[in-house]
């Protein structure tokens, strides 16, 4: 029922169609120094010899439990920290730190709250040196697609947390990024207004060419938004497995929670999640 | 089965004052108090003030006599340029020096390390203590007077500097980083902004010792300015004229603080408003 993508399939993917490529990632951290009992000369393995490769346009869930390392490798992609093994790269290049067409989408939104809406989108334009106005039209050209047309002078305290990850995404397209970052952007949310965020921002994806790598503990939010599940195992944390969502072809149409493949998937999803360390 | 229900209500009229209530409401405003209390306090003052001996003590007839006598005479009008000049050139070196070595403090750990164990030194110190000192070095004069001003007042503004930046969240750095931001663009438009409410605060608390730190510059100088006036007055008993430039001082600190205040308010709106939230 589900299809699984081995690494042989990902190898035999022409080059031109990759977008990000992990070959043998990992990651350590210090062992956090307790009096009396720690262990000298030894690190932590946050994620243990990632090898995947993301295709060009598609959108893949980093899907796992809490410490799985699924942050940490979202990190890495973006360049914010460095793997201590391995090599990542984005577009053919290897990630040697953030790259302006790699916009990120922040679990707690992100903004600034001294910024009204409007200049909270144009901040990266702004960074780039774009005149004032050119910045401006465009800012609320997508200030208008995420449906905050009303709003660009607000500032973000006045906005709930559904309309704050709204402005977080319109600042994240700006720069018209081949990738896009996103760590648990909706796991602050009530649950309507997440299910909202999620069509609203499946809509603007499908009109955009970017690939998306999106960082859940949702079994639910990675099935109804990805093509392909990288799945997670802690201790250490490593990827386990990938899955191809059986729904994906169907989830711009409507509620794939409906769909008849989407049970069966949760549940073998969910048994894997809970299965630990096989 | 049932009638239509009738529509839903989006709101109800409030229920009116009646004339009773309103007067009350009126009497009792905290503005109405507060001019009653004061205009007690000056009745009784006049009262008493009249039977006691003008060494001692002038009521507020004999000290307004006074002032329009210093008024024309010129004798005010040349204190409070003597005291507002040297003020003003002080207040602005304090807020630009406190700022200034704020930032180095918190910017870079070599700085912090050289320049703390002075900045704590001289802070446990009154400052008061170094003015005879500062005096023996800059003279009775201008100098003095701003020398006097800015080592009094220039510390909470370089604390609160340095607090505000070192209070800036790692998350909200992380933004200008995955957004590729240079180090100057993260100060400028990260670091800077966030922390302006505190630096704003340590303002607030430099200009009230601004005005003491002048007073009392005058004092030992007394030969000039507002401070020199009140001396001078003590000295030949004149109550009522040593009246005057208490009140004009007291004015000027009114005046000067609500200012900064407003200005603070202003500049940390967000900071509030953020606030209030939670």
């Amino acid at each position: 029922m589900i299809a699984m993508a081995g690494a042989t399939a990902a190898a035999a993917m022409p080059p031109r169609d990759v977008m990000v490529a992990y070959e043998g990632v990992s990651k350590f951290f210090s062992i956090r120094v307790r009096p009396g009992q720690q262990q000298r000369g030894e690190l932590m393995v946050a994620l243990d010899r990632v090898s995947a490769t993301v295709r060009k346009g598609e959108l893949v869930t980093l899907l796992g439990p809490s410490g799985c390392g699924k942050t940490t490798l979202l990190r890495l992609t973006a360049g914010l920290i460095a793997a201590d093994e391995g090599r990542i790269t984005v577009g053919g290049a290897p990630v040697s730190g953030p790259r302006k067409d790699a916009c990120m989408v922040f679990q707690n939104f992100g903004l600034l709250p001294w910024r009204t809406v409007i200049a909270n989108v144009e901040f990266p334009l702004e960074l780039d040196g774009v005149a004032a106005a050119e910045r401006h039209d465009l800012a609320r050209h997508f200030l208008d697609l995420v449906g905050l047309a009303g709003f660009t002078e607000h500032y973000p305290h006045e906005l709930s947390g559904g309309m704050q990850q709204r402005v977080g995404i319109a600042r994240a397209l700006m720069r018209r990024p081949i990738l896009i970052f996103m760590d648990e952007p909706f796991g602050a949310l009530d649950a309507q207004t997440r299910e909202q965020l999620q069509e609203d921002f499946l809509r603007i994806w499908s009109r955009t060419a970017a690939t998306v790598v999106f960082v859940t503990h949702s079994i639910d939010e990675a099935l109804i938004l990805s093509d392909r599940i990288f799945v997670l195992a802690t201790g250490p944390g490593r990827l386990r497995t990938i899955v191809d969502s059986p729904v994906a072809g169907e989830r711009l149409a409507g509620d794939v929670r409906t769909h008849a493949e989407f049970a069966p998937c949760r549940a073998e999803l969910r048994h894997m999640l809970r299965s630990e360390g096989t | 089965m049932n009638a239509t229900p009738p529509p839903p209500r989006t709101s109800v009229p409030a229920p009116g004052l009646t004339a009773g209530q309103r007067a009350r409401e009126l009497l009792l405003s905290p503005n109405a108090i507060r001019l009653a209390s004061v205009a007690v306090f000056m009745a009784v003052w006049e009262y008493f003030g009249r039977q006691m001996d003008p060494i001692f003590m002038a009521p507020p007839s004999a000290i307004f006599a006074a002032a329009i006598e210093l008024v024309q005479s010129g004798a005010l009008r040349k204190a409070v340029v003597e005291s507002l000049w040297p003020f003003s050139v002080g207040m602005v070196l304090t807020i630009v020096i406190g700022i200034l070595v704020g930032i180095a403090v918190a910017q870079w750990r070599i700085v912090e390390y050289v320049l703390d164990p002075f900045i704590n030194a001289l802070y446990a110190i009154p400052r008061i203590a170094l003015v005879p000192l500062i005096i023996l070095w800059a003279g009775l004069d201008f100098a003095g007077k701003v020398a006097i001003l800015v080592s009094v007042a220039v510390f909470p503004i370089i604390v609160n500097t340095y607090s505000g930046i070192r209070d800036v969240r790692g998350s909200m750095l992380e933004i200008g980083r995955a957004y590729g931001a240079t180090e100057a663009q993260i100060f400028f438009k990260i670091v800077l902004p966030a922390a302006i409410p505190f630096i704003m605060a340590g303002v607030r608390l430099s200009v009230g010792l601004a005005i003491i730190g002048i007073v009392v510059a005058e004092f030992f100088t007394a030969i000039s300015g507002l401070g020199g006036m009140i001396v001078e007055y003590a000295n030949v008993f004149a109550t009522a004229k040593l009246f005057v430039p208490i009140i004009v001082i007291a004015l000027v600190g009114v005046v000067l603080t609500e200012l900064v205040m407003w200005l603070e308010r202003r500049l940390s709106r967000w900071r509030q408003l953020e606030r209030d939230r939670f």
